[in-house]
């Protein structure tokens, strides 16, 4: 069996802060991680190579640097990385990093893909499903477990806000992991100084390495475009009321509803 | 040609039969969305027996309803709901498609842009037309909520995106003349290639403190464990979740997995109560980038005021009830609106 695992390099956003004078992102410092949810995917794509000894393979589309998270892949365990890193990729929207994606499974043999459910940094949720389509696959999203796998069928636990299902698709098939799903494994030591000494562990495709539509790619292959990005601003001091309990109970209610909390 | 594409539709969304609240919050922005663009507002549903929710996708906007119904469509399956809105789209020709930002709205909308070929914008938390290109300006956090980007789709259709729950406002429901249209999405069963092997509907989940919306919270002013209720009756009423400070889990009067701070856990709800908190620096740490801030404390020099949006002076044994009191009042007056 044949799994690729789709993961993405993030700055890790729990550790980015404002400065509170100028109320814009405090970058510097902030240290680069494998996404959550992707690292979810790893971590079940690894279980079932344990179970089954499936071939894993990890994809990262990102500059050079990402590399650096194929390696942390590669010394939990895959058999395989890869990275897509090319200038024609650059502002890429969810729509041309997909297609990106998708171009480079063409030329890759899966029974299975794993993607996480979406990345801090941008929480969009769609380059997975989007994957799917374009490879014309089932998907299944927001798994919170991997119940059984065979050479034919996965059967998986779906989330929804107020339930769950447990889902039956044949392969090749995609599914979206959530994080927390598991406790990915360290990694092995020997095999992250291999990571390092062995020049020839990460492999890098170019955009002339896939199987995709160049007008697809990049910022101009991208349907969507950021018209401007802000900051929320530095807070401006709050109000307080020393008040008696109806009115107190009224300003509160009032504000509530002002934010559509109620 | 972009101008072929008219209306606004949202993706009313159904569970069990019943339209989740955040689609009739769509068709409430729909409404203002559509008459920035002196045009209409359609709503499309799928499932099984769904025309029924005719009236009330009437009531609450839809000038017209284009339902895709089938038997097989009971429950949400990604393949053929993609298939029955992405045909719904190819002929009815939207100019902005709304979904909302659920686990079905986010599975749902990325599959039916790309097969679409259009942009998607996810989570959107404000949307407004631009005066000049009539353009839909898409905004939306990212970064962990660090910065917003308003985002726009030029030179595809529909311009698409999902909605964060909550954020929108339903209009006042009224009477209007809606016209019930049924699509046929050509569904073969080649499309139902997913089996639904058991369903379980979960009445009270685990209790995950960062996921809440709204936290409830306690400090050591509350008085003792006895006030919890006092707390639990308004986290009812509201839809939250009771949590603490440090000094209120170390006291034992609630579980660990309670606790806010640098301790405990780091939240970001869209609403953080601070009752009887005081505001030692620990727990700010864990709670000061909530949206929306309310602190009822008695000491009016207490540091939580600090970083309060609003703060009441007073004794929240007071306060609170009368809150939870007029909540539930509200809640039934609009329950009976609808």
């Amino acid at each position: 069996m044949n799994i690729v695992v789709c993961i993405k390099q993030v700055p890790d956003t729990t550790e980015v802060r404002l400065d509170p004078k100028t109320g814009t992102l405090i970058r510097e410092g902030v240290p680069s991680i494998i996404n959550p949810d992707d690292r979810a995917g790893l971590e079940e794509a690894l279980k079932i190579k344990d179970a089954t000894g499936a071939k894993v393979t990890v994809v990262s589309m990102g500059p050079p640097q990402a590399a650096d998270a194929l390696r942390e892949a590669y010394a939990m365990g895959a058999d395989e990385v890869i990275l897509l890193t090319d200038r024609a990729f650059a502002g890429s929207d969810t729509w041309a990093t997909s297609s990106a994606l998708a171009g480079t499974l063409n030329g890759l043999e899966y029974d299975l893909i794993i993607a996480g459910r979406q990345a801090i940094d941008g929480d969009t949720a769609q380059v997975g499903p989007q994957v799917a389509e374009h490879l014309n696959l089932p998907s299944v999203s927001y798994v919170e477990e991997v119940q059984e796998i065979t050479d034919e069928y996965i059967v998986v636990k779906r989330q929804f806000e107020d339930r769950y299902q447990i889902i039956k698709v044949k392969l090749p098939c995609l599914i979206t992991t959530l994080g927390g799903m598991n406790e990915p494994r360290y990694m092995h030591v020997s095999r992250v100084l291999d990571s390092y000494r062995n020049e020839d562990t990460v492999t890098t495709y170019t955009v002339n390495d896939i199987e995709v539509d160049h007008s697809n790619l990049g910022l101009a292959g991208s349907p969507t475009r950021v018209r401007r990005s802000f900051t929320k601003g530095v807070k401006a001091a709050g109000k307080v009321f020393e008040v008696d309990e109806k009115e107190g109970a009224r300003i509160i209610l009032e504000a509530l509803e002002e934010r559509f909390i109620i | 040609m972009l101008q072929d594409y008219k209306g606004v539709m949202v993706f009313a969304e159904q569970r069990d039969g019943h339209l989740q609240s955040v689609s009739l919050e769509l068709l409430g922005k729909a409404r203002d969305l559509a008459e920035q663009l002196d045009t209409h507002v359609s709503a499309v549903v799928v499932g099984k027996d769904v025309s029924n929710l005719v009236n009330i996708l009437s009531h609450y906007g839809a000038d017209k309803v284009y339902a895709v119904e089938d038997d097989r469509l009971e429950k949400y399956m990604t393949e053929p709901y993609v298939k029955a809105v992405f045909e719904t789209c190819q002929q009815v020709k939207p100019d902005i498609v709304l979904f909302g930002a659920t686990s079905i709205g986010r599975d749902l909308a990325p599959r039916v842009s790309a097969r679409v070929h259009t942009g998607l914008t996810a989570d959107c938390t404000s949307l407004d037309i631009d005066p000049e290109t009539k353009l839909l300006l898409m905004t939306r956090p990212a970064f962990g909520g660090n910065i917003m980007a308003t985002i726009v789709c030029e030179n595809h259709r529909p311009q698409m995106s999902t909605v964060r729950p909550g954020v929108m406002q339903r209009i006042e429901p009224e009477d209007r003349d809606t016209e019930l249209i049924r699509i046929d999405a050509g569904l073969t069963d080649a499309d139902f290639n997913v089996e639904i092997l058991s369903e379980e509907v979960e009445q009270k989940k685990k209790v995950k403190i960062e996921d809440a919306n709204i936290l409830i919270s306690a400090g050591r002013g509350i008085g003792g464990p006895e006030k919890l209720p006092v707390l639990q009756e308004l986290a009812d009423v509201i839809g939250g979740v009771v949590s603490g400070s440090r000094a209120v889990i170390d006291a034992g009067w609630l579980p660990k997995e309670r606790q806010v701070g640098q301790t405990g856990k780091t939240v970001r709800p869209d609403v953080y109560f601070a009752n009887g908190i005081s505001g030692a620096i620990q727990h700010l740490a864990g709670m000061e980038e909530s949206e929306f801030i309310i602190a009822v404390n008695k000491n009016p020099e207490a540091p939580i005021f600090q970083v309060a949006d609003l703060g009441i002076v007073g004794d929240l044994n007071r306060v609170l009830p009368e809150l939870t009191k007029n909540i539930a009042a509200l809640k039934e007056k609009k329950a009976k609106q609808e």
